[in-house]
């Protein structure tokens, strides 16, 4: 039941995939409506696996990598969902799709076996913990793809390049508002995670901060969207600085998830 | 003061108030912290480490204080940096957002009805006042309720939503200084470490973090302690059962207290927290029973680790090494094991292991002497982590105050809206500090609503 979930999740997701990009070579409405009607279904689709996962394992189901990928992903679309209902911008599935697949594939290779849970994670705080942390990366992930598209743009413009893809991507000033939007749910995420986490280790370490490898990395990405946030305040930093630095912190906002856990030895190698 | 003096305290105060400084201090922050976590940091800093770096390398790094970077002192100073920014900028921008909330704009003239991007006029039939009367209502069902202001025969309305949620991002702030203070009176007046207590044995104090001896100014005894296991090996729980003990008396209330990973017991101020455990080295006895191939009755032997015991046939016993469960070494068994070392007088000494819950599989070894372990009373040891940290909860009051500022600074939006009633026209105009993409919607809803009076 669960394998099967799973598989009709990623089987939805790769159709998700192929018609946004698609829609991306022939934006007609119907595509974008159709894209829209398979990611949503492939999302109902996860919810319940998520769902099917907890009642079997009696807890919340982000305590390994194959987990917290697929829970990744989940928040990934959740997200992406509810940004293209709000400002109706199809095309930005065509850059968020394929990432949520990636990741989805990803944990795939993981063994998905429910394994018995560790007695550090046995603790209400994990529900709140990572779900507000998935959820907080995932607006960050959504962001990049915007980012993405708004370099993509800009460069059309630079070059007055103005090709299919440019009347497609919506404007300049949409992409950085969907960058903003996503900064502005992603960074209260973000640090209600840590504060929660912070909660957390005092009751099971005994502290509540110990720069352990990911506190430190998490506080690391806490840092730079504070200083995109600080940056947009000032006239400069909107815009192409912007993206950049959503892509800079995507990638160190990857590592504090991935990297922390496979590279670096420390306290929250869930593997 | 001389005005040069004056001059160098400007810059000095434009200096901490500008916000390039708080940018590139954050960045700094992000970039430096990456060191630590590349670098092992003390008490975690494996001896193989320490060997592999040259002799340059290894003081280099001690002078920069990258072993203990996050509290070196460049890293504590981008930290008071940033504090000082903090307040600097708070002082010089939050009287301007105070003058916002506390003495909002009433009256919308038309120099400034030109800067505000939503605007709208309607004509409107009717006298003065019933308008006036019917647009009171009208804010008030519609938005909030209004405040009137009337100026040469034209009437003003201002009408507000949270104006507070201004002050969000200086509750952050203010929340961060909170959290600092906490921090720093933790490092002053608090303490981590660390005790051992064998079952049945009780402790006073503790070693710190840097090796020295802290009384607790009280007893702390273990009953017992327990670990249990999933069917796969990995550990499941770990519980010590504690008591504490003022001048050798039980202190009620604090008997016979389970406490496991995730549940700690907290006594005036200290906390323990279970994190590891063993088995306590002294003074455990082995219990064996021993008989021979040929036949004959058992003998029940009793061993202290170390000592050589004789056995029945002739040569000696010892135990080497004992274990309360086997399945940490040995995945296929589970169980209390001893490996054992049997020295027959000819031949060299034959080492193995006997398991309590086999006690058939000896006989498999093909010896003379067949060995089966009845368990011992040896005794486990719980390992603790203590810590004393008065500045916890002001951290948690620093955290609280964050989420209520984030919440107010992301979630909430001062909106305003004025209306203008002159000469048959009702005009209106609207902002929002917030999500302007969001409030227009509204805005142009409420003009919707207007038109249709």
């Amino acid at each position: 039941m669960n394998a099967l979930l799973f598989n009709l999740t990623m089987g939805a997701y790769f159709l998700a995939t192929l018609t946004y990009l698609f829609y991306l070579f022939k934006p007609r409405p119907t595509l974008g409506r159709i894209s829209h009607w398979v990611i949503s279904g492939g999302f109902i689709i996860h919810c319940m696996f998520t769902l099917d996962r907890y009642l079997e394992a009696g807890h919340t189901p982000i305590t390994n990598l194959h987990e917290s990928l697929s829970f990744f992903s989940l928040a990934i679309v959740g997200i992406f969902i509810a940004f293209e209902r709000k400002y109706k911008v199809s095309i930005l599935g065509s850059f968020v799709t394929p990432l949520a697949l990636v990741i989805l594939l990803i944990s795939a290779l993981f063994p998905s076996a429910i394994a018995p849970l560790n007695p550090a994670l046995k603790s209400k705080w994990l529900a709140v913990h990572t779900t507000m942390a998935f959820f907080g990366y995932a607006t960050f992930a959504v962001a990049f793809g915007a980012a993405i598209m708004y370099l993509i743009q800009e460069h059309f413009l630079k070059n007055k390049r103005l090709g299919p893809l440019y009347q497609k991507l919506p404007s300049l000033d949409t992409l950085d508002e969907i960058n903003y939007r996503c900064l502005t749910f992603g960074f209260p995420l973000l640090t209600f995670a840590i504060i929660s986490g912070a909660i957390w280790a005092e009751t099971a370490w005994g502290t509540y901060w110990s720069w352990d490898p990911k506190e430190t990395w998490s506080l690391i990405t806490w840092f730079i969207y504070a200083a995109l946030l600080h940056g947009r305040l000032t006239t400069g930093w909107r815009g192409r600085r912007a993206a950049i630095l959503a892509i800079i912190g995507f990638f160190v906002m990857l590592f504090t998830f991935l990297g922390v856990n496979l590279l670096l030895p420390g306290l929250h190698s869930y593997k | 003061m001389t005005t040069k003096d004056r001059g160098f305290l400007q810059a000095l105060w434009d200096f901490f108030c500008a916000l390039k400084l708080s940018i590139s201090l954050l960045i700094l922050l992000a970039v430096t912290s990456i060191i630590g976590t590349v670098i092992p940091q003390v008490p975690n800093i494996p001896e193989e480490y320490i060997h592999s770096l040259s002799q340059t390398k290894l003081q280099l790094y001690d002078k920069l204080g990258f072993f203990d970077m996050y509290h070196s002192w460049w890293f504590i100073l981008l930290l008071y940096l940033l504090t000082v920014n903090l307040i600097a900028c708070s002082i010089k921008r939050l009287p301007r957002v105070w003058k916002i909330v506390s003495e909002p704009t009433l009256v919308m003239d038309e120099a400034f009805e030109k800067s505000l991007s939503l605007t709208h006029d309607v004509k409107m039939k009717g006298e003065s006042a019933t308008l006036r009367e019917k647009m009171v209502s009208f804010l008030t069902s519609e938005f909030a309720k209004p405040v009137v202001t009337e100026i040469d025969g034209t009437c003003h309305l201002f009408a507000q939503k949270t104006p507070y949620s201004r002050l969000g991002v200086y509750v952050v702030h203010f929340s961060i200084i909170i959290i600092f203070i906490g921090a720093i009176i933790g490092s002053y007046f608090g303490y981590k470490g660390f005790v051992t207590i064998v079952e049945g044995q009780s402790v006073d104090s503790l070693t710190s973090r840097s090796g020295k001896t802290i009384p607790l100014g009280f007893a702390l005894k273990c009953e017992k302690f327990s670990v249990s296991f999933y069917d796969t090996g990995a550990p499941k729980e770990f519980k010590s059962i504690l008591t504490v003990l003022e001048n050798g008396q039980p202190v009620p209330g604090y008997i016979n207290i389970p406490t496991i990973v995730n549940s700690p017991l907290t006594y005036k101020g200290i906390t323990f927290y279970q994190s590891s455990y063993g088995s306590a080295s002294e003074g455990g006895t082995f219990y064996f029973t021993v008989r021979s191939r040929k036949g004959g009755a058992p003998v029940k032997l009793t061993a202290r680790q170390g000592d050589k015991v004789p056995l029945p046939g002739g040569g000696t016993m010892q135990v080497l090494e004992s274990t309360d469960e086997v399945r940490n070494f040995i995945p296929q068994f589970s169980g209390p094991a001893a490996r054992i070392e049997v020295a027959t007088g000819s031949g060299a000494p034959q080492a193995f292991i006997v398991m309590r819950n086999y006690p058939e599989l000896d006989e498999q070894r093909g010896g003379d002497t067949i060995f089966s372990y009845d368990g011992s009373d040896q005794k486990f040891y719980t390992g603790l982590q203590v810590a004393k940290d008065p500045g916890v909860w002001v951290v948690w009051l620093g955290c609280a105050l964050m989420v209520i500022g984030i919440c107010m600074a992301f979630f909430m939006s001062h909106k305003r809206v004025w209306i203008r009633i002159a000469n048959g026209h009702v005009v209106m105009g609207g902002s929002a500090s917030k999500n302007p993409a969001g409030f227009q919607l509204q805005f142009d809803a409420l003009v919707d609503k207007l038109t249709k009076l």
